[in-house]
């Protein structure tokens, strides 16, 4: 019996950093309709700002603060991953409204951008990139306005920029020769975050012995779910990301700046990524490629939950992380030793990560030819036919 | 003589007379190596097509063409490791596992007739049959988009888990097999391979343009452009796209089947996710919708690629990346769409020629007429007078 309830609080563990991945995307999605590719790339920036930290932790300040260096990476986690996912709002995803699978392409690139620019970012690359930005934005600035009102323009922005992408290149490689600049920052490789000691441990409740990492992640979940609830539900933003999630036309009617609510809601989302990337950290070594191991399954969990509600998103995640849990590990076998032959079999053969996922993924197609719009749909005349 | 270069004559024979002298003189001028990489990726203009097919003209983003991809790469490479092997004999792999009988799903592609045809029925029939279980519920846009990634991650989880069936992660070898007597891999072999591609694209695109030409393709267009308005008018656009869901499928198929024999391997790789995403982003550069623009984005892109992975491999993902951003950003109908909408005049005009427009000589002798074009080309000039 314990093997159940030790099965079920890891299955629980890995579900709940899916919540966290998720709930974000789903609530932008529910927002916006667009499904934000580079999500995946945002929790790796959280996860990545999680070893930076570690790192100041442990060359600057003293020693007895390194166990709290956690609870100071995840707003600084928030933050990062949030202002990246602002500033991709503000010049990607603004510009294709109402153009979801367009956007999903952009953000496609932008994700492929943010890998790269992971695993090739040097000091050198780094100022050559300011640079680079700077002079872009110092040319539009300090031209002549005549410039920018004549037919030629378009080639003139284009020109300009490129023009100064070419210098920041050539900065980069000139200062690429010093050995100093050139050292990548994180490189190709995949990065180790040390938990904190309280985090290593781990504590007997009753029958069940349960790691700290994994408690922690489940009670961040449980504390990140109830902000978030609480800030759509009870706060005026949180109202208006509501109303413009129901009714995006009315409620700009009335007066909701609408533009403002998709910043917002996306830095919120992204911030949420930033915090999922922190828990990432705790249950394993962490790589550029990140994103890409959670991404399908966080669209799998709005696809499966709606977008109507929360607990959509909420169900679908521990669902399908329990499940693919439960069955990956075979611990099935285990808990129900004298199963009948041939369901046996069958779950011998679907005992591995990868197998697991088969299996939820065809669970999921039959669950959408009952409720093709998950479990929790958007409801109202404005849906779509 | 002047009859056949009257310009309508011109376009009608040209373009074939191109592809006639490139397939005769390229195998003579190119060195094997490239004109090996040139008969991969114009295979791959054929999975362009199909992509060209569902999204450019249906408007239903697939992310998961690979799998049929791979599926129809996977039947000829079964048939290559099979052939001419003596009766009783298995291939190599197969003692690696200790399986000791040839797996039943393997009997019949022994017969070079059944894999001829699996090619392209297998993946079309898995297309059709994934494809109706999601048309049927309404399920489209960025969920139909999801949830073929979905499906692509699980057939890769399937096939790259799967050892004793189908080797795996290493995939299958089709180099090293021979057919006619003849090694895959030899120079001799690879150039018959060349023409054999190139005929079956130019079919690929009669095909393609024959199905967007008539009845069928006004439908498809209509899907894409308002499907509630197309089923109210009595149609059922559940049964189109479940059909050119599955013609997109059988091209994947005949693709992946010519780019395996040309590369040398078919492994899981193929269904890798980011494969599938590249496919689109070759027909998004070449022009959506432009059944040409398919082909030529595969083979640009590709060659782009090839060239720049040869040179600097860390900065592909970047440019890749950078291609998403701007095609959908700046040009959203692709290289060909932005050529046949007057782009290149576009860009003359830019630069101080602006086209000559044909309108009525008494228009253009009017003084007001005059002032007010002089005035519309330069607006500064007018406020001063």
């Amino acid at each position: 019996m314990d093997l159940l309830y030790d099965t079920l609080f890891n299955g629980l563990a890995i579900g709940s950093v899916l919540v966290l991945a998720a709930l974000g995307l789903a609530v932008v999605f529910g927002l916006m309709g667009v499904i934000n590719m580079a999500h995946g790339e945002l929790m790796m920036l959280g996860a990545y700002t999680t070893f930076v930290v570690q790192n100041i932790f442990k060359a600057v300040l003293p020693d007895a603060l390194f166990p709290i260096y956690i609870l100071v990476a995840l707003p600084l986690a928030f933050a990062v991953s949030g202002l990246a996912g602002l500033l991709l709002e503000k010049t990607v995803i603004r510009r294709l409204y109402g153009r979801p699978l367009e956007t999903l392409l952009a953000t496609w690139g932008v994700s492929l951008i943010l890998q790269q620019f992971v695993r090739s970012v040097s000091s050198a690359f780094a100022i050559g990139l300011v640079v680079a930005v700077v002079a872009g934005i110092l040319v539009a600035r300090f031209t002549p306005k005549a410039w920018w009102q004549q037919r030629w323009t378009p080639l003139l922005g284009t020109g300009s920029w490129i023009v100064t992408g070419l210098v920041g290149v050539a900065i980069a490689s000139l200062l690429g020769e010093q050995r100093v600049f050139d050292q990548p920052w994180f490189s190709a490789r995949n990065i180790d975050v040390t938990a904190p000691e309280w985090l290593r441990g781990s504590i007997d409740v009753g029958v069940v012995n349960m790691p700290a990492a994994r408690l922690f992640i489940i009670a961040l979940t449980v504390v990140a779910l109830c902000l978030v609830n609480w800030f759509l539900q009870k706060s005026v933003w949180g109202m208006r990301i509501r109303a413009v999630t129901q009714n995006r036309t009315m409620s700009d009617c009335l007066g909701i700046p609408t533009q403002k609510v998709d910043a917002l809601t996306f830095l919120i989302g992204s911030g949420l990524a930033g915090v999922a990337g922190v828990a990432v950290t705790l249950l394993g070594s962490v790589g550029p490629n990140l994103g890409g191991n959670y991404i399908v399954d966080c669209f799998m969990v709005v696809v499966l939950g709606g977008v109507g509600k929360l607990a959509g998103t909420v169900l679908a995640a521990l669902g399908i992380g329990i499940l693919s849990y439960v069955v990956g590990s075979g611990s099935l076998l285990l808990v129900w030793p004298a199963m009948p032959e041939g369901l046996n079999a069958v779950i011998t053969f679907f005992a591995t990560t990868s197998m697991a996922k088969v299996l939820v993924f065809a669970l999921i197609v039959v669950f959408l030819q009952i409720r093709p719009a998950g479990l929790f749909p958007q409801k109202g005349r404005m849906v779509e036919a | 003589m002047a009859d056949l270069l009257a310009s309508r004559n011109l376009r009608c024979w040209l373009p074939w007379a191109l592809i006639v002298l490139g397939a005769l003189v390229l195998p003579v001028v190119l060195p094997p190596f490239r004109l090996n990489l040139l008969g991969r990726f114009l295979s791959l203009g054929i999975v362009a097509l199909g992509v060209d097919l569902i999204w450019g003209y249906t408007g239903m983003l697939s992310l998961g063409q690979g799998i049929f991809f791979a599926l129809g790469g996977y039947a000829l490479a079964m048939y290559l490791q099979l052939n001419e092997l003596k009766p009783g004999e298995l291939p190599e792999f197969f003692s690696l596992y200790g399986v000791k009988s040839l797996p039943a799903f393997w009997q019949p592609f022994g017969s070079p007739l059944f894999t001829l045809i699996s090619i392209w029925v297998i993946p079309a029939v898995v297309a059709g049959l994934l494809g109706y279980l999601v048309f049927r519920n309404r399920i489209k846009g960025v969920y139909f988009s999801i949830l073929t990634q979905a499906a692509l991650l699980v057939f890769f989880n399937f096939f790259n888990g799967q050892q004793k069936l189908i080797n795996g992660t290493n995939g299958l070898k089709t180099s090293t097999a021979r057919i006619f007597g003849e090694l895959i891999g030899s120079d001799g072999m690879q150039r018959n391979l060349f023409w054999l591609t190139v005929v079956l694209t130019v079919a690929a695109y009669l095909l393609c343009r024959w199905l967007t030409d008539g009845r069928f393709g006004d439908a498809l267009i209509a899907i894409r452009d308002d499907e509630p308005r197309l089923r109210f008018t009595g149609y059922n656009p559940t049964a189109y796209k479940t059909v050119v869901f599955a013609v997109a499928g059988a091209l994947a198929g005949i693709s992946g089947a010519l780019y395996t024999v040309q590369s040398g391997i078919v492994s899981p790789q193929y269904m890798a996710v980011p494969f599938s995403i590249e496919m689109v982003i070759w027909v998004a550069v070449g022009g959506r919708g432009t059944l040409i623009g398919a082909v030529l984005g595969a083979v640009l892109i590709n060659y782009a690629k090839s060239l720049v992975s040869e040179a600097l491999p860390e900065t592909w993902l970047f440019i890749q990346g950078g291609l998403f951003l701007l095609v959908v950003l700046a040009l959203p109908d692709g290289l060909v769409g932005w050529w046949r909408q007057g782009g290149p005049s576009r860009l003359i005009a830019m630069v101080g020629w602006p086209p000559r427009t044909a309108t009525y000589p008494a228009l253009d002798l009017d003084p007001q007429v005059a002032a007010e074009q002089e005035q519309l080309q330069n607006p500064r000039a007018g406020q001063q007078r």
